[in-house]
């Protein structure tokens, strides 16, 4: 039983060790990514229906592909990439384990004897004089010196130099790691979500993109103002918002912010994403008097109170109701005001932006319009925490310097070997690389050259 | 704007350069090697002049950005980076049949660039999305990359036409050996990897800082990141499984379609670098 077990495991490791279930899984994932920006992704199910066919949308919908990024079978390629790579590393650390570490010892000169770059040179000098002269320049350009007598009464001087270079390679694939681990703690303890806020209002609730579900911050947003400044040409040149952010009532922090200069505070960034208008809290209203066909108008603001000539009560302008509806239909944005009659009740009245003529319908003594309305900008706030990101930005560093070392650093190896010539000594130098070996001639042909100077 | 002229000029000078490369290929005139080369390297200064000409008139009107900020600019950066890579390449090589598939890339980028109607050669102000300091680093980074895998795409192409058949024709027979070929695909796709790696992730943290993520599955962002899988392939296979020649060529034309869409097939998609379209 454990042996069937042990050879199922050690099958399953063989399999994620494969590189060609690494290079599958990258096509795969490449290709199922081109589906995704082919099908447009989180679209309302009436546009698919439109596009696809009712079928066709139930078909697509079950294979996830109007989400495809966050689909569990993506989700599921992603891992399996993850696996793959954490596995293939592994065995490959093991396998090279001496060689990573530099416990590999040190080579017999003979393994240099087959190296193309090499280079060739006789010196006056007896092999042990030499060695002296040699060895400082040796152990400069190499990190890992090593100097052996030979048979032959010669010397033997092996050096390398970029070993560290072979790690560069785990440092991309522990990169890839960061950035999916990092992806998943913002995708777990982060959040994504917007709010619109008036100048000059304050919310500290805002609006999740994923859920719709509303959510509270530990602090307040205050919008102070928000400016939109042209160019000539009439494209858009600056969004600036000048937020205010208050912990129970108390200001803590005072900053504009700009599209590409957002603000942080508390582990919560706030960017400026959009901006609209609303009709102002100002308001030039009208009153028009059945009798006399009179017009009086005024500028009111929520709370100001009339006093209409002519006898014809008090009116008082209570407030601005978004969206409001009459009767069940909307009306889109309308004040509300309260009319006190010199006899009888008081009523409410509506007085939709859209429609000045409206309040014409209730019949009174008196016709309210709205004349002017003052237009305000909302800002539209993205408001997010990603906790992930630090994360993410480790893994974009190891990953660069991870790739310039594994495409840009060799391990490089060097013998060089004294052996006694007529008195003097008959040097031979060669290296080894375990890539660029293109470059190894000029490097060998360098060095024998302050070598010679020597 | 004296910047456009320059450019048009420029256009027609990387056009000769690529037709002497191209001349000196098919009529097997060697003579006219040099001179292509010389053509190269007088539109990469005059292209290099414009680029810093342009950046000052942009001062001088006002609105004082560097010239990466919309198709026309890039195709402008994406030109003298062709050039650039492909004289290092020949320089490095000491082979200049290369030209003959790398300059008419040039060409037809600066071509493209001053002739489309589509594209405006206009210097625009900034839109708010695109003023930060990771404009200058993202789209440099990008576009060195974009231009290393385009001369990649010659040099597979030239690989592919020199092994086609046991015995090469004449025509294919005067390109450069397969094994050079084959390393210097290599070494132009690593290259290019690392910058747009570079480039890929200059565009996550300027999203993050204007958008508040660094990754939101936008459609230029997805085929970046195709594009990266693609060449990552190519890499692996090379470097562990141990493919060579014709399979790894065919990947690198493969990459450098992807890198085509990414650049221009990709505004054909909605999404969030739409802006790239009102160039």
């Amino acid at each position: 039983m454990t042996a069937s077990r042990s050879s199922v495991g050690a099958a399953l490791r063989e399999g994620f060790a494969s590189i060609r279930l690494t290079i599958v899984l990258l096509l795969l994932l490449a290709g199922t990514s081109i589906l995704g920006t082919l099908i447009p992704q989180n679209e309302a199910p009436a546009t698919y229906r439109a596009l696809f066919g009712d079928t066709g949308y139930r078909f697509f919908r079950a294979l996830d592909l109007f989400d495809l990024y966050h689909s569990w079978w993506f989700q599921l390629l992603a891992l399996l990439l993850a696996v793959n790579l954490v596995v293939c590393s592994a065995e490959r650390v093991s396998r090279q384990w001496a060689l990573l570490t530099g416990k590999t010892p040190v080579p017999d000169p003979r393994r240099f004897e087959g190296a193309e770059a090499r280079a060739a040179f006789e010196d006056p000098r007896e092999p042990a004089a030499l060695l002296a002269a040699v060895e400082p320049l040796f152990r400069r350009r190499f990190r890992r010196v090593a100097v052996r007598e030979t048979q032959t009464g010669g010397r033997f001087l092996f050096g390398e130099s970029g070993r560290g270079s072979r790690w560069g390679v785990y440092a991309v694939h522990a990169s890839v790691l960061l950035l999916l681990v990092g992806g998943l703690i913002g995708s777990r303890f982060g959040f994504d979500g917007f709010v619109n806020i008036p100048e000059g209002e304050t919310v500290q609730t805002i609006q999740l993109r994923n859920t719709g579900e509303r959510l509270r911050l530990p602090f307040a947003i205050r919008c102070e103002s928000f400016s939109v400044r042209f160019y000539e040409t009439g494209a858009p040149s600056e969004f600036r918002s000048r937020l205010v952010l208050l912990e129970e009532g108390r200001e803590v922090l005072r900053r504009d912010i700009l599209v590409n200069d957002p603000l942080e505070y508390r582990g919560i960034t706030i960017y400026q994403s959009s901006y609209g208008t609303l009709p102002g809290r100002e308001v030039q209203l009208s009153f028009t008097s059945r009798e006399t066909g009179m017009v009086y108008t005024r500028g009111m603001k929520p709370g100001d109170e009339f006093e209409i000539p002519e006898g014809l009560g008090t009116f008082v302008l209570l407030d601005l109701r978004p969206n409001a509806s009459f009767r069940g239909s909307p009306v889109g944005d309308a004040f509300v005001g309260r009319l006190i009659p010199r006899e009888g009740e008081a009523v409410e009245v509506l007085l939709p932006v859209r429609f000045p003529t409206f309040d014409r319908m209730r019949r009174g003594e008196v016709v309210i319009a709205v004349e002017e309305v003052k237009q305000r900008h909302y800002t539209g706030l993205q408001v997010n925490r990603d906790p992930g990101v630090p994360v993410v930005y480790a893994g974009f560093v190891l990953m660069l310097v991870g790739c310039y070392v594994t495409f840009f650093r060799a391990h490089r190896q060097a013998g060089l070997r004294l052996e006694p010539h007529g008195g003097g000594s008959r040097v031979v130098l060669a290296m080894t690389a375990n890539k660029n070996r293109a470059a190894l001639p000029s490097a060998v042909e360098r060095l024998a050259r302050e070598l010679r100077r020597r | 704007m004296t910047s456009s002229i320059l450019l048009s000029a420029t256009t027609w000078v990387y056009g000769l350069s690529a037709f002497l490369y191209l001349a000196a290929w098919v009529f097997h005139r060697p003579g006219l090697e040099a001179l292509a080369s010389w053509a190269a390297a007088v539109g990469l200064a005059a292209n290099t002049a414009a680029f810093f000409l342009r950046w000052a008139e942009s001062y001088w009107l006002g609105m004082g950005h560097a010239p990466l900020s919309n198709l026309y600019e890039s195709l402008v950066f994406f030109a003298g980076m062709i050039v650039l890579v492909h004289l290092v390449v020949e320089r490095r090589t000491g082979n200049r049949v290369i030209g003959a598939f790398s300059a008419p890339l040039a060409f037809l980028a600066l071509a493209y660039a001053s002739l489309s109607p589509n594209i405006s050669d206009k210097i625009q102000p900034l839109i708010p999305a695109l003023k930060s300091n990771w404009l200058i680093a993202h789209v440099v980074t990008c576009f060195i990359g974009y231009a290393a895998f385009a001369v990649a795409f010659g040099v597979s192409l030239m690989y592919l036409l020199r092994t086609r058949a046991a015995a090469p024709g004449r025509l294919a027979g005067r390109l450069p050996e397969p094994e050079l070929l084959e390393e210097w695909t290599h070494r132009l796709v690593v290259f290019g990897f690392l910058f747009l790696t570079a480039g890929i992730i200059t565009g996550a943290v300027w999203a993050n800082t204007a958008w508040g993520r660094y990754w939101g599955w936008d459609p230029k962002e997805t085929w970046s990141l195709i594009t990266w899988f693609v060449y990552a392939t190519l890499l692996h296979a090379r470097l562990v499984s141990g493919w060579r020649g014709r399979r790894i060529a065919v990947l690198s034309l493969v990459g450098f379609g992807a890198v085509l869409f990414t650049y221009f097939g990709v505004n054909l998609l909605p999404g969030l670098h739409s802006y790239q379209t009102t160039g």
